[in-house]
């Protein structure tokens, strides 16, 4: 874990997915403009403080420049907003937000928030989530699958951690169980709220391998602070191997009734 | 309404309109974003709504048609005890008044035998979407008859002490009819809204 | 309604200071009663700074008074800590800035500077400041409730609100509120539209009043969604209707009793659409502020007033149709973002054009640095890092990533407390001697001044930086995540900022509540202004003006040059040649 602090500096954390790079470059762009505008106008400011300062023999000027020249920085920003809006705002919008990737080829994941842990479910070898039910659903069983149904026996559900592929596009279905909670990985410039009784789709590629971090964005109550959970980027094969243990790993507790019994 | 209100004597610049009439049109302006708001809800819940029963199945609607009545009436019967009070026949305006009161009392007692039923038969706010929004709507619509009832009551006792001959007289009982007409607006979108559509 | 109380006759204790219904003195309880709210929200935070700086640590002093349910051994809770949050947010808001804004400088200056004897509705006035008085401290009352203050944020998200303990006195509160801030923009408008002096035209009002009328009418019509909203919520908590809640919602394991069919976001869409609004309620009165001390301390006319009047009206306008930017990652249309992006951009011009034209008003004058103006000048710069800072919010892409973090949190602090606040501590410089015959200390005022604003920048510079490592906001512990570990000591130069900024209070506290009995006594006019409160005594007598003033110009004639002196009054009869 320690090694995962190295993704994250002074600044923005490392870009670890495909809209990173495009996000970044927005924010590095109108952070420039700001700091442009910012000083320009403080060195303006400045001089006017100064030059017209009250002393001694300084006499007022009433005349005032022409309200079209005082317009100029109202047009300049205007046209600075249409052209942000224009080449970068929508398109990039509609990339990360608007046009859902096809399902087919991407890497599909269940995702499910609820007060205070973040459980994703993958649908195993056959690429087909089980049925679920409310009614099944216990802390063994957060997303309450169905035993019976045969595209559910090999889901694997993951609480608190998740994996991804590299290089490949993932689509989430984003649901919560209770109350709002907001996706948010830093590294992958991802973020959406999770919000009770709809399913929102997510996606982005990962693209870099590492260790990253998931959070709650949005205020879900007492626990909403310990509301994490680890995220890990690796290639295909560690990944498959991952699936495979995870599945194995429930079988062996569902061998030993006496851990079920606990809760 | 102010020492300074209508037009004649007064220094100041203004509107020509009256203070309390401004106002009161203010105040309808916000009452209007508050119902609206409610009607917004309304049609966001029943559009997303999985079902939704028919007003006609669920409640009353000849009660409901009969409250409409009343209230209309009631709106008629205000009307008159305006151009009553500025005839100077305090003896209409008190008996136009009173019948505006007495309607909006008959309006809430048909009210509380709606509410008495739905109750009787299991039928609570929480028990649906529709059920939360009828009881909501109808129950704020209700203190606003309420508030109208205060108001008009509050008008025929000013008039028998020393209102009558007051010259803000004739003014409030106006702010208090456009206020009635308001309340009575709002059951006129309330009613198709849930018994009807 | 009722009618002018122009009579003289003495008026008992009670109804001289505690049921007054003169404008002057309801706008003194608004002026008091909203500091101290401020002082208990900003107290409040710093409890919570504690936590930020030092996550676990006990509080020193203050730990042992508290109630061990709130903080065991010393050490704030978690759910204490979201009691704070959410309170600090309301009270600063709803109980501290726009209260004194509009209900105390609002109330005081508006009147005065329209001529006008006193509000049209004086004990309209009155109730209003007697319904927010006792909403206010509902408000706070909530934290000694079994289940404590509403926890929820002070933007309340259903269903996290609707199960937390503690919302309904909120909402309670909140209908108080909103019903005094009704009654108190029907008497603003009226007032400005009804009750001028013969000459005031619309096109002569001083800018701060303009501020004032536009902000009267978003208060007049964006609060009822609220209290609608407000509503809703509260029989969704009381009589478990679901207006926001959704079928199957399982807490903690359990099932509820809410049958479900509502819709989460329907909360979000009716709070905004008051809450933007909102915003600019907290800015358009102190921008009105900055554009009277500029003026006086400038000795010049205000530079484009028609357009900063049309700048000021057209947010009014827009205000109403942007509440969406704050929902882009909601889940809301998405396609539907788009026109929010546009509508945010489109606001942003004329907030540039009431900056653009203020900083040229300082072209060509002759700046006197009297302490409001130092307050005043403040403002310029720091809300303007507040607006600029507001660029990559409104951005739909750049808000995937900076959205509900750190970020926000100092953007909005900066428009609203460097902004607004800023502004009304120079607005408290500036009518001091109007409202007590005597000024504020100048010494104590400019250390006050370079305090305050070395250490709220001290406070919010950190957070863009935390905010830009993806730090999100309202976190009861930022340590608890790997990537805020690098930020944290931002979250230490914060927090002792704030320390710094609650020491630099002192010298203003005392010097207000000194100057008032003991502060150097000055005449009616003492900063040599047009506008029409500075032709009248002070304090001004019940009914203000001996007369009623005639009106002949516009608010800011400042060194003309066919006068003899370098101001000429709103009132004044006829420019006297020069000498």
């Amino acid at each position: 874990m320690v090694k995962a602090l190295e993704n994250y500096g002074w600044f923005l954390p490392v870009q670890a997915s495909d809209f990173a790079a495009d996000i970044d470059r927005g924010l590095i762009i109108i952070h420039w403009a700001m700091a442009l505008i910012f000083v320009l106008w403080g060195i303006f400011f400045v001089y006017l403080l100064v030059r017209y300062r009250h002393r001694d023999g300084h006499k007022v000027e009433r005349s005032h420049m022409s309200l079209a020249v005082s317009m100029t920085p109202d047009v300049a920003v205007l046209g600075f907003e249409i052209l942000l809006i224009a080449v970068y705002a929508v398109p990039s919008w509609s990339r990360m937000k608007i046009t859902v990737p096809p399902a087919e080829g991407a890497v599909q994941v269940e995702l499910m928030a609820e007060q205070f842990n973040w459980s994703a479910r993958y649908p195993g070898k056959d690429g087909k989530f089980g049925r679920t039910a409310p009614d099944q659903v216990d802390f063994t069983n957060p997303f309450g699958i169905v035993a019976e149904d045969p595209a559910g026996a090999d889901d694997v559900v993951a609480v608190n951690e998740m994996r991804f592929p590299v290089d490949e596009t993932v689509l989430v279905k984003l649901t919560s169980k209770d109350v709002i909670h907001s996706f948010f990985i830093p590294e992958f410039r991802v973020k959406q709220d999770a919000v009770p009784g709809m399913a929102l789709p997510v996606w982005f590629k990962p693209n870099r391998v590492g260790e990253y971090e998931l959070t709650c964005a949005q205020l879900c109550g007492v626990g909403h602070a310990i509301m994490r959970a680890d995220v890990k980027v690796e290639d295909r094969a560690s990944f498959d191997a991952w699936l495979a243990s995870k599945k194995a790993a429930e079988h062996a507790d569902a061998a030993t009734p006496a851990a079920v019994e606990q809760w | 309404m102010s020492a300074h209100a209508p037009a004649v004597q007064s220094p100041y610049e203004n509107t020509g309109v009256p203070d309390g009439k401004l106002a009161i049109w203010l105040f309808l302006a916000s009452e209007v974003m508050l119902f609206g708001t409610l009607f917004t809800s309304y049609i966001v819940l029943r559009t997303a709504a999985a079902s939704w029963p028919r007003g006609w199945d669920v409640l009353n609607v000849p009660l409901a048609t009969f409250n409409t009545f009343i209230l209309i009436a009631s709106s008629v019967t205000i009307v008159m005890a305006h151009a009553k009070a500025a005839a100077r026949d305090k003896k209409g305006f008190m008996l136009n008044m009173g019948l505006t009161v007495l309607m909006a009392f008959v309006f809430l007692v048909v009210k509380y035998f709606e509410y008495s039923s739905k109750f009787a038969h299991g039928h609570y706010p929480s028990t649906s979407i529709f059920y939360g929004i009828y009881f909501t709507t109808t129950g704020l619509h209700g203190i606003h008859i309420l508030g109208g009832i205060a108001w008009n009551l509050g008008l025929m006792w000013w008039a028998n002490r020393d209102g009558w001959d007051d010259r803000l007289f004739i003014g409030r009982v106006e702010y208090a009819g456009l206020y009635w007409h308001f309340v009575d607006v709002v059951w006129i979108f309330l009613f198709p809204a849930l018994y009807l559509l | 309604m009722s009618e002018h109380a122009h009579g003289h006759e003495e008026h008992s204790f009670w109804r001289t200071y505690v049921f007054s219904v003169d404008h002057k003195v309801i706008g003194l309880q608004y002026l008091i009663t909203s500091l101290l709210f401020l002082l208990f929200g900003f107290t409040l935070v710093l409890l919570m700074r504690w936590q930020l700086a030092f996550p676990g640590q006990p509080l020193p002093l203050l730990g042992r008074l508290l109630s061990p349910e709130a903080a065991p051994g010393g050490v704030i809770g978690p759910m204490f800590y979201n009691q704070l949050g959410a309170m600090h947010g309301t009270i600063m808001v709803f109980l501290g800035i726009v209260p004194l804004a509009v209900g105390a400088f609002g109330n005081y200056v508006m009147p005065l500077q329209i001529g006008a004897p006193d509000m049209a509705f004086p004990r309209m006035n009155m109730m209003s400041y007697w319904v927010y008085l006792p909403g206010g401290l509902l408000m706070l009352l909530s934290f000694l409730l079994p289940g404590g203050a509403a926890q929820s944020g002070w933007t309340s998200y259903p269903p996290l609100s609707v199960i937390n303990p503690g919302q309904t006195m909120w909402l309670v509160s909140m209908v108080f509120l909103i019903t005094s801030s009704l009654l108190g923009s029907l008497n603003f408008i009226v007032t400005i539209l009804n009750m001028r002096a013969p000459g005031m035209t619309l096109g002569r009002m001083p800018v701060f009043v303009w501020a004032q009328f536009v902000t009267a009418f978003l208060l007049l019509l964006a609060f009822p969604p609220l209290e609608a909203a407000s509503i809703l919520q509260l029989m969704d908590r009381v009589f478990h209707t679901s207006f926001y809640m959704p079928a199957g919602l399982v807490i903690g394991g359990q099932t509820t009793p809410w049958t479900g069919g509502g819709q989460s976001l329907l909360w979000q869409h009716l709070f905004w659409f008051l809450a933007h609004p909102e915003v600019y309620v907290l800015v358009l009165p102190p921008m009105g502020i900055v554009a009277e001390i500029i003026a006086v301390n400038t000795r010049k006319p205000l530079f484009g007033y028609k357009e900063l009047v049309g700048s000021m009206a057209f947010i009014g306008v827009m205000s109403f149709v942007v509440w969406a930017h704050h929902m882009f990652l909601s889940g809301m249309s998405t396609t539907l973002s788009n026109f929010f992006l546009v509508t945010t951009m489109i606001i942003s011009v004329p907030s540039v054009a009431v900056l653009t034209c203020l900083i040229l008003s300082l072209k060509g004058a002759s700046i006197r640095f009297t302490t409001p103006m130092l307050f005043a000048l403040a403002f310029l710069p720091l809300f303007g890092i507040g607006g600029l800072t507001g660029l990559p919010l409104g951005l739909t892409v750049t808000d995937i990533y900076l959205h509900d973090t750190y970020y926000v949190i100092g953007h909005f602090h900066y428009v609203v407390v460097t902004g607004s606040l800023i502004a009304l501590f120079a607005g408290t410089y500036h009518w001091f001697p109007k409202w007590f015959g005597r000024k504020l200390d100048d010494r104590l005022g400019k250390i006050h001044f370079w305090g305050t604003t070395v250490a709220m920048n001290g406070i919010f510079l950190p957070m863009f930086i935390i905010g830009m490592q993806g730090q999100s906001r309202r976190l009861y512990d930022p340590t608890a995540h790997l990537h805020n570990l690098v930020g944290q000591p931002m979250h230490v130069v914060s927090t002792v900022s704030a320390f710094v900024l609650l020491i630099f209070q002192l010298p203003f506290i005392y010097n207000f509540f000194n100057s008032i009995f003991n502060g150097e006594k000055v005449d009616s006019n003492p900063w040599k202004a047009t506008t029409l409160e500075w032709q009248c005594p002070s304090p001004p007598p019940h009914g203000n003006f001996a007369s009623v003033p005639r009106v002949h110009r516009g608010p800011y004639e400042y060194s003309d040059p066919a006068h003899k002196d370098d101001w000429l009054p709103q009132d004044a009869e006829k420019a006297v040649a020069p000498v």
